[in-house]
């Protein structure tokens, strides 16, 4: 079930007991909420006193006592959802039909699902809360021949049903706002300060979410309504009442207490489920600090240098970096074991492994950035001379073969990830996050390959989809892309990438839906250069860790240990800061996203760009304010050392 | 304990202080030659040559709004540009076309809107003054209203420093180019605070009326007039006006505060969001000063309260004061001692923080009480002129980098003649015990008052402090001494301070310079 035995530990002691403690907590606010919903769904202005004791009757009632129970239940399994699908390197879905793909995945889809199921869950608990004509489904009444008949109370179905819808909705919105993505705060605070000051955003959002979801629903049934009530009728023999007005009618829908009720229903719903994502977020980024050195050769697989080379749970990479950067900043007791030597031996491990890793990071991001130039580049140039007519033609081609992909659904479990650094492994545990960074569409059912570079960024908009594509482009498309090599069900050999556009190539005549694939792919061109960075937090730590060292190792390091690698963390990083400059200079690699308050969606992954820029250079310019003219004596290039001279000088 | 009666006289009118040598400091006749080759930096903005709009907030809209807008039109401008209360007020004031309820009501509601915000400002009076008046009132300039140069700072690394003047624009001057640029930005409008960003080159933060201005200011670009693309807008609904900044001495966060917003705000700059740190009482955040080496902030509160905020998980200490707010405050070079003023008392308090590094946040264990360590007060001095009293009530205060000078202005009183407003400059030793030893007065031309000092932050040769005058000029009075040891290499800190030029070693060479400039 997971990846590798080293990396059980972490999960197992401290992943799983963190989600269970914010699990515990949002259980434990559910009372209070539950209280203050109760209170708000009651009151009247006209008899507080009787609102007051009406509450608190109910409140102790055995009724309310059962629906506690199903709301504690729905949360907790909203937070087992969560554990499920939570994911550090945000899924970026660089098209439309890569959207859709991953709203149709089938792991998507059982998660909406149930989602939908536990709305419906909760808004039957609200409605029997709120009591009076919403409380149950069925009510004895004269039909108009004068026989006692059981009538639909309409009133209750709606809010089961607009319990389902907010729930769906929610997890579809969810999908489409990266709700799954989990942020680390560079503002590091306590937990319960960090949750008071994030509280009254949760309040917010959930009502102005509730709003528009209710807007919807209410369009929705207006329309659809009748489907579900004859549904109900029918199978439980239930009749309708003539007497009443029929709710999905613009005079039934025009109730305000049953607006109201319906709106501050949802507010509850969303508030308890934001809470325990809240929660959860809070929780699992909290710090956690690893031993630098362990006495015990048992422990020795919980090390930091040891935990930093894991690639495995994402997670516990992350928590990784992010204790390896706080210590370099504020710990000296834990630098000088970094830069502390082996006994016996005396050969600096902690600080080679360190250093060797925050510097393939970083090598890594630089090579991405490097192919990805190049392609944009070479694209560029091909678009300039390819004609009109001749691109069309070859984008049909891949839209058509797209599309008759589309038809053979391939079974996911036993897709690749890409061999990069950041890469999982074939068995991919449960807990693993959905993606990775180039492969935002690839966790869908239609990933095919075809589709897949008719969805993928950049690259894929190149004339040169056929037999012509130059080999300079396919030669990247593995590291670039990750285009993960597929396997399909019957185990047939992965094809390699330049075999992929061969079979197709002749179009039969442009169709509708091509043209309509081909228009949704360039919409969202900003995506890729989001994609591009998506992982970058990691990035951003590696760079302060490695800055801050060196920076302390001028006045720390005794054994000189830093000076080895000083001439490589500065080319690396010089190299970085060439393929960044380079990468702003492409169009929509610096226009800054639209940034909305009202959410609880993370929008840090869209300027993790912007912000890795803004560390690549105060980290370079840490290293050459403590140095000064030291640097000189440094070996490295005549570019670098121009460049370097450039900081030296403040003109960067 | 030291006071002003210690201090040499002030300087009789017509002498200026040049700058300190040989443990005194030197002054000379007031004459335009002498200032005209003091240096390249020195400038002169004259009031005259700035293009002052004369026009106020209120007084322009009814000028310049279209009246033949229809109601909705007008509704959602002022729904756009007053926010509720604007809305409210269109309805309430335009009855012939609305109903008569609705406008009752507005009226009804705004009244009820003013009683509550006049309760309010029962409990912080600050809230009722606009918001140009609060910027003068927290500002760190001595009369910020009508003061040419509103805020001033240098680069922390190069000798290059930005200028807001009172037209809203702000001027760079580089000695080693010939290009100032000037920047101007549409929300670029009462500035209260200028700071360049750590470990950069080229970003300088911009506190405005109604946001943070980011410019990114190139310092090989040949442009005198940036753009406003250069510029990120960093604002927040209800954070303004933003009186005072600060960034992270590792470049990484901007502080921003406004006396009207409880929340004090951390800004990722790069990803432009923002962490609000709220702490209930004080009624906003007035100024901001964040320790030199990274481990504490210092926030005051227009109430009698002032918090320091220690920056590794974000806690805070609440310090109430007796008598006022804080009004401004500085820290050692090592992040060890905060000194700070109160309004209404005329002394000068410091505080120990005793933080080992590696010892969690939580344990460091904070003083328990401040203890004075100048008194101020009024003092006179008898001159030839007549007797000129020095003393009352501080303005601002400012540490040189090395933690060697002590500058203080002095508001004086702007009613009595022979009370001007004065810098006071005291020595500071840290070994055996922490003290503070006069100086001297540093005083400008006749009929120049300082409005604003700050310290060049890497001066080689001892310290550098920049004064601005009220007559628009800018001029730089070196201090020229030799360190008194290794008491700010401090290895315990973390992180060091970036002063690679600090070593004992390099101040060999360095007896020379006083007589240089003789």
């Amino acid at each position: 079930m997971f990846p590798s035995e080293t990396s059980c530990w972490f999960i197992r002691k401290v992943i799983w007991w963190r989600a269970a403690a914010s699990i515990a907590w949002s259980v434990l606010l559910l009372p209070p909420t539950t209280a203050v919903f109760v209170i708000l769904s009651k009151f009247s202005f006209l008899h507080p006193i009787q609102t007051v004791s009406d509450c608190l009757s109910l409140l102790m009632s055995a009724n309310s006592i059962f629906s506690f129970i199903l709301l504690g239940g729905v949360v907790i399994m909203v937070g087992f959802l969560i554990l499920e699908y939570y994911t550090v390197i945000p899924t970026i879905a660089c098209s439309k039909i890569a959207l859709l793909g991953q709203l149709l995945h089938p792991r998507q889809v059982v998660n909406s699902l149930a989602h939908g199921l536990m709305g419906m869950i909760v808004g039957w608990c609200c409605a029997v809360t709120v009591g009076h004509r919403y409380e149950t489904l069925g009510y004895p009444a004269r039909s108009s021949d004068g026989h006692p008949q059981m009538c639909l109370n309409e009133y209750h179905l709606v809010f089961l049903l607009a319990g389902a819808f907010v729930g769906f909705s929610h997890s579809l919105l969810g999908v489409i706002h990266n709700i799954n993505y989990v942020y680390f705060h560079t503002v590091q605070q306590y937990k319960y300060l960090h949750f008071k000051g994030s509280l009254p955003l949760v309040v917010k959002c959930s009502a102005i979410q509730a709003f528009y979801s209710m807007r919807n629903f209410i369009v929705v049934y207006f329309f659809l309504g009748y489907i579900p009530k004859t549904w109900i009728c029918k199978t439980l023999t239930l009749h309708l009442d003539s007497s009443v007005h029929p709710l999905d009618s613009i005079a039934g829908l025009l109730d305000l207490s049953l607006l109201y009720h319906l709106w501050i229903s949802a507010t509850f719903l969303l508030f308890t489920w934001y809470i325990t994502l809240l929660l959860f977020r809070i929780f699992v980024t909290e710090v956690y600090s690893f031993p630098v050195k362990s006495t015990f050769t048992d422990d020795s697989h919980q090390c930091l240098p040891k935990v930093l080379t894991d690639n495995q749970p994402m997670i516990l990479k992350f928590l990784a970096l992010q204790d390896l950067a706080l210590l370099s900043k504020h710990s000296p007791s834990r630098r000088s074991e970094v830069f502390s030597l082996s006994q016996p031996g005396g050969h600096p491990h902690n600080w080679n492994t360190v250093s060797k890793e925050c510097l393939a990071l970083l090598a890594d991001l630089t090579q991405r950035l490097v192919a990805y130039h190049e392609t944009v580049a070479t694209n560029g140039r091909a678009k300039s001379l390819s004609s009109g007519s001749e691109r069309k033609t070859s984008s049909e081609t891949s839209a058509t073969s797209g599309t008759e992909d589309l038809m053979s659904p391939r079974p996911t479990f036993l897709m690749k990830t890409p061999a990069s650094i950041f890469a999982r492994s074939v068995a991919r545990g449960p807990h693993s996050p959905l993606t990775s960074p180039f492969t935002s569409d690839l966790d869908s059912p239609f990933a095919s390959p075809a589709l897949r570079r008719l969805t993928a960024p950049v690259d894929q908009c190149s004339p040169w989809h056929g037999s012509i594509q130059s080999p300079h482009i396919m030669r990247r498309g593995p590291q670039l892309w990750s285009t993960s090599t597929e396997s399909h069900a019957n185990g047939s050999p992965p094809p390699s990438p330049a075999s992929v556009p061969s079979p197709k190539q002749e179009p039969a005549k442009p169709s509708f839906l091509a043209q309509f694939l081909q228009n949704r792919k360039e919409q969202l061109p900003e995506a890729s250069s989001q994609a591009l960075f998506a992982d970058s937090q990691a990035h951003i730590w590696a760079l302060e860790a490695l800055s801050y060292l060196v920076q302390a190792s001028f006045t720390e390091d005794q054994f000189g240990v830093v000076q080895t690698t000083l001439p490589s963390i500065l080319s690396s990083m010089l190299h970085l800061q060439e393929a960044v400059d380079r990468h702003f200079k492409l169009p929509h690699a610096s226009s800054k996203p639209v940034r909305s308050t009202n959410s609880m969606e993370d929008f840090a992954f869209k300027t993790l760009r912007f912000a890795l820029r803004a560390t690549l250079k105060t980290s370079i310019y840490r290293i050459t304010t403590t140095f000064g003219s030291h640097l000189n004596a440094v070996q490295m290039s005549g570019e670098h050392r121009k460049r370097l001279q450039q900081f030296l000088e403040f003109k960067e | 304990m030291c006071s002003l009666a210690l201090f040499p006289p002030p300087l009789p009118p017509g002498q200026t202080t040049l700058c300190e040598s040989n443990n005194e400091l030197l002054s000379g006749a007031n004459n335009s030659e002498d200032a005209q080759d003091s240096g390249p930096l020195s400038l002169h903005f004259p009031r005259e040559s700035l293009k002052l709009h004369s026009r106020t907030e209120s007084s322009s809209k009814a000028a310049f709004l279209d009246h033949s807008e229809t109601l909705w039109m007008r509704s959602a401008a002022a729904w756009r540009d007053g926010g509720f209360t604007g809305l409210l007020n269109e309805v309430t004031t335009s009855h012939a076309e609305v109903p008569k309820w609705l406008s009752v009501t507005s009226g009804c509601i705004l009244a009820l809107l003013r009683w509550v915000s006049s309760f309010h400002g029962s409990l912080y009076p600050h809230v009722t003054l606009s918001s140009e008046d609060m910027i003068a009132e927290f500002s760190q300039v001595l009369n910020w209203h009508d003061c040419v140069v509103r805020a001033f700072a240098w680069h922390p690394h190069t000798d290059k420093f930005a200028v807001a003047l009172l037209d809203d624009s702000i001027k760079i001057y580089n000695p080693k180019s010939a290009i100032s640029p000037t920047l101007k930005h549409r929300l670029q409008r009462n500035v209260a605070a200028v700071q360049w960003k750590p470990l950069c080159a080229s970003a300088l933060a911009v506190a405005c009326q109604n946001c943070v201005l980011v410019w990114n200011v190139d310092p090989c670009s040949l442009s005198t007039r940036p753009s406003s693309g250069c510029a990120q807008v960093l604002s927040h609904p209800g954070h303004s006006p933003v009186t005072s900044i600060a960034w992270s001495p590792s470049g990484s966060l901007l502080v921003s505060a406004s006396p009207l917003d409880t929340a004090m705000m951390v800004w990722d700059v790069a990803a432009e969001s923002c962490v609000p740190l709220q702490r209930v009482g004080g009624g906003g955040v007035t100024f901001l000063s964040w320790s030199p080496d990274g481990s504490h902030i210092l926030a005051c509160t227009p109430s009698a309260l002032f918090r320091v905020w220690e920056t590794r998980m974000w806690t805070c200490e609440r310090w109430p004061c007796i008598k006022g707010r804080c009004q401004s405050g500085c820290w050692s070079p090592d992040g060890s001692r905060l000194l700070f003023t109160v309004q209404g008392e005329m002394v000068i308090y410091a505080l120990t923080f005793s933080g080992s590094p590696g010892v969690p946040p939580s344990m460091v264990k904070g003083p328990q009480t401040a203890v004075v360590v100048a008194d101020l007060s009024e003092t006179t001095f008898n001159g030839p002129d007549g007797d000129i009293i020095v003393g009352g009530e501080i303005q601002s205060l400012s540490w040189d980098p090395r933690g060697e000078r002590l500058a203080v202005l002095l508001k004086g009183d702007p009613q009595a003649a022979n009370r001007p407003a004065i810098i006071a400059v005291f020595k500071t030793r840290a070994n055996p015990i922490f003290e503070l030893l006069p100086c001297g007065f540093v005083q400008g031309e006749l009929g120049a008052e300082a409005r604003l000092m700050e310290f060049h932050p890497n001066f080689q040769h001892g310290a550098l402090l920049t004064v601005c005058w009220s007559s628009g000029k800018i001029t730089h009075i070196p201090f020229y001494f030799l360190s008194s040891g290794v008491s700010h290499v401090d290895l315990s800190r973390s992180p060091p301070l970036p002063h690679p030029h600090e070593r004992p070693a390099d101040f060999a060479n360095q007896s020379l310079f006083t007589e240089l400039i003789s």
